[in-house]
């Protein structure tokens, strides 16, 4: 299939199916169960898997562009997308050596089971790089156990993907990932999810106990793949998503200004004037986000560039897309707003905003950007930008 | 070895790690003894300031500050250029 054709699958899912739910969605702080089961029709949940195990092998440029197409219609389908692609990343960069990830990877395309990420936790204040629990093995069994601050649709997926302490003695930075396959663990839900935006993603806190076969523990340190993929998938998937929120919100103003144009033709609406400026602001938004996508692809394709993605430099670049991507989109969003006035303040409009205005504010604070700020000015005093 | 009893020093008052640094072995991973990135940054910088060189871009990464050894090894080819 040529790579067009998928993007166009995505568009379709978006706006036969997701963009229908999206209102219901949202009110509800439901499950966007329906564009996901759409999104396993088409076996998009093992589009990374490569193609020599029956997956579509798909590289991260054009599985952000299925993000942007995701976005434009319904934030949660897209977010709760790449949180899933995030985890797949994950396998097929750092656990293809391993006969039980490969099998895995195998029925993953097969039945397109839908992976929640369980990173956060009580006790390390949001940093992803420390855990306080630790997977136990013995006899060739593991028990892992964690009181999880927040896990995304986490009483919606299949399977989990979690971080942890390599061994009960391990540094809180010394972690591994470990799979869990759905019937392993048990959730008990410790706190609700009723938000401001990102409402359908269903985040709350659990209490997470599981056992296992100790080969489901990810080979090799989550120090390297949290550098090499967990956070520069995060933050182009999720810029991404965030550019199709941005770019419906600019479609919904671009309607609103045409539609006055139309009215009075020869006449140019005061509101093109901002529509200009927004499409300036858009752009750069649009040219970061794929240009660092592209460059994280071309790094990929080679051991040299893979050794790469370990270094400070490609650190700060991923640091800088998150910011300017969350930052940039709020600003799109709000002068989209200010061009579609009234009818873009109320609920019941088809240039409404206000779900767009929700979702943009959730960026700055999912890893806020404070705590990113903070690790890119330490990296800075070392780093010299030769 | 005085270049490793610097690092050694360097570690103890910077790396924050859970072990002895006197006592560490040489290629034993920092990482699993504790060193996060934000202590390997100030790590970086002492030494910079000890050994009066700057690490390049292309050092900038987890490897390079992995051990005792690799560190030393960093130091020597900064310093015998």
């Amino acid at each position: 299939m040529k790579n067009d054709a998928r993007i166009k699958i995505a568009q379709r899912i978006g706006s036969e199916v997701a963009a229908k739910h999206a209102a219901d969605v949202d009110k509800n702080a439901r499950f966007p169960t329906e564009a996901i089961e759409a999104l396993k029709q088409e076996k998009l949940l093992s589009a990374l898997v490569p193609t020599e195990l029956g997956g579509m092998g798909m590289e991260i440029a054009e599985l952000t562009a299925l993000c942007t197409a995701l976005g434009q219609h319904c934030a949660a389908t897209a977010m709760v997308f790449a949180m899933h692609q995030i985890q797949v990343a994950c396998i097929v960069r750092h656990g293809l050596g391993s006969p039980y990830f490969r099998s895995y990877c195998q029925a993953l395309v097969e039945k397109q089971m839908l992976i929640a990420s369980v990173t956060s936790e009580v006790g390390v204040g949001g940093d992803t790089r420390s855990s306080v629990c630790a997977v136990e093995v013995a006899d060739g069994r593991f028990t892992l156990n964690k009181d999880a601050t927040t896990i995304s649709y986490g009483a919606h997926a299949d399977d989990l993907l979690v971080t942890c302490r390599r061994d009960a003695n391990a540094a809180r930075s010394d972690q591994v990932m470990v799979l869990l396959r759905k019937g392993q663990f048990q959730l008990e839900q410790s706190s609700q999810w009723d938000t401001l935006g990102m409402r359908g993603t269903c985040s709350p806190g659990f209490k997470l106990t599981s056992s296992g076969a100790a080969e489901q523990i990810v080979p090799g340190a989550f120090a390297d793949s949290s550098s090499q993929t967990m956070v520069p998938y995060s933050h182009i998937l999720w810029s991404g998503l965030w550019l199709g929120i941005a770019t419906d919100a600019v479609a919904r103003a671009a309607n609103f200004v045409r539609a006055d144009a139309r009215r009075n033709p020869g006449v140019t609406p005061p509101t093109a004037l901002r529509l200009a400026e927004v499409s300036n602001t858009l752009q750069l938004m649009r040219s970061n986000v794929q240009a660092v996508s592209r460059e994280c692809e071309e790094l990929q394709k080679s051991a040299e560039g893979n050794e790469s993605l370990l270094t400070i430099g490609f650190a700060l670049k991923m640091n800088n897309l998150k910011i300017s991507s969350s930052t940039l989109m709020v600003q799109v969003v709000h002068q989209s707003l200010l061009i579609c006035g009234i009818m873009g303040y109320k609920n019941d409009s088809k240039f409404s905003l206000g779900r767009h205005l929700r979702d943009s504010h959730s960026a700055q604070l999912m890893v806020g950007n404070d705590r990113i700020y903070a690790k890119s000015a330490s990296m800075l005093l070392v780093y010299k930008d030769e | 070895m005085t270049i490793v009893n610097d690092i050694r020093s360097i570690l103890k008052d910077h790396g924050r790690l859970s072990v002895d640094t006197a006592t560490l072995a040489e290629d034993a991973d920092l990482y699993q003894a504790g060193l996060t990135s934000h202590a390997s940054v100030n790590v970086m910088l002492a030494l910079e300031g000890q050994f009066d060189v700057e690490f390049p871009d292309r050092m900038l990464k987890r490897g390079v500050f992995g051990s005792i050894a690799s560190i030393r090894d960093a130091i020597a080819e900064l310093t015998a250029a």
